[in-house]
């Protein structure tokens, strides 16, 4: 069995209200120096064989399911 | 008798008022259950608001997969009128029926509030009993109803007219242009985030405004 990780972010230019809510939690709790926070989602799958097709086909579930387009990218790679 | 769907996805908040509204407009409201395998021979379709599959994921993104969404995509493709209210309007972007997506509020809170807009494209099947220009109060209740789309999307939907709805007086969740709901390019779909449904009796909401949204969409069916 193979982990295949699908990173799914919010764009750059997306406002991320929960990314800012995390940031500005921190100086609160008293960690200082971390200039911003992105939250996105991580999903894991589990597959018989990462070859290209199951790749390919992931890639096509993170596009069509997991991320949409619209206002998130997301990265495919396979577990080390 | 003219025959509008209302369907109910597991986590649907607002479909038993939007079947209020639907006949309160003088229609008969037909309810579709989201793993419905046609459409029941309806004239029209509101996907109601709420949290369908519990938002997991994203808003509407499980939605748009429920086995009656083949169909009321190829309906609305086909030109039927399809009205998406907050969770609808998400599900409706999720299918790609709109362009943009919604997001998180920009103030990182739930708003329930009464909220002015303003209808800016009453050419829809939904909105051509309002003028254009007219100023309507209808509640408006979600966390994730910022309006967002690409620099090139939003220029089109403003150089097209496709704004239906603005929020007038105040931003309430950071959309851009204060974007409250948008039309497709034919006109028959119509997402909006505030309420309408939730306004068509003086006993039970902010006033009426919202009602002709539904008489809209009776009065297209009958010129078309």
């Amino acid at each position: 069995m193979v982990r295949v990780i699908v990173d799914v972010m919010p764009k750059p230019e997306i406002l991320d209200p929960q990314g800012k809510a995390v940031l500005g939690a921190l100086p609160r709790l008293g960690f200082s120096g971390i200039s911003d926070v992105r939250q996105g989602k991580r999903f894991e799958l589990d597959v018989e064989n990462a070859d290209e097709a199951t790749l390919a086909e992931i890639a096509k579930v993170a596009e069509t399911l997991l991320s949409n387009p619209v206002i998130e990218d997301f990265v495919v790679r396979v577990d080390a | 008798m003219t025959a509008i769907g209302v369907v109910t996805f597991p986590g649907s908040l607002d479909d038993r008022d939007a079947r209020t509204a639907v006949e309160a407009a003088g229609a008969t409201s037909i309810a579709l259950w989201h793993g419905d395998a046609d459409l029941r021979g309806v004239d029209a379709i509101v996907l109601p608001g709420g949290f369908s599959y519990g938002d997991y994921l994203r808003c509407g993104a499980i939605a748009r997969f429920a086995p009656v969404m083949e169909h009321v995509i190829e309906a609305a493709k086909a030109g039927m009128p399809v009205l998406g209210i907050c969770n609808g309007f998400q599900i409706l972007c999720e299918s790609h029926l709109l362009p943009g997506a919604l997001i998180r509020n920009d103030h990182r809170t739930f708003l329930c509030r009464d909220q002015a807009l303003v209808i800016e494209n009453n050419r829809t099947a939904w909105t051509n009993e309002y003028a254009e220009g007219e100023r309507i109060i209808i509640p408006l209740k979600n966390g994730e109803g910022g309006f967002v789309a690409d620099a090139e999307t939003v220029a089109r939907l403003e150089g097209e007219g496709r704004v239906v709805a603005r929020y007038a007086d105040v931003n309430p969740n950071g959309s851009i242009n204060a974007i409250a709901g948008i039309t497709n390019e034919r006109g028959n779909v119509v997402g909006l985030m505030p309420h309408p449904e939730h306004a068509i009796s003086d006993l039970t909401g902010p006033g009426t405004d919202g009602l002709r949204f539904f008489t809209s969409v009776l009065q297209s069916l009958v010129s078309a």
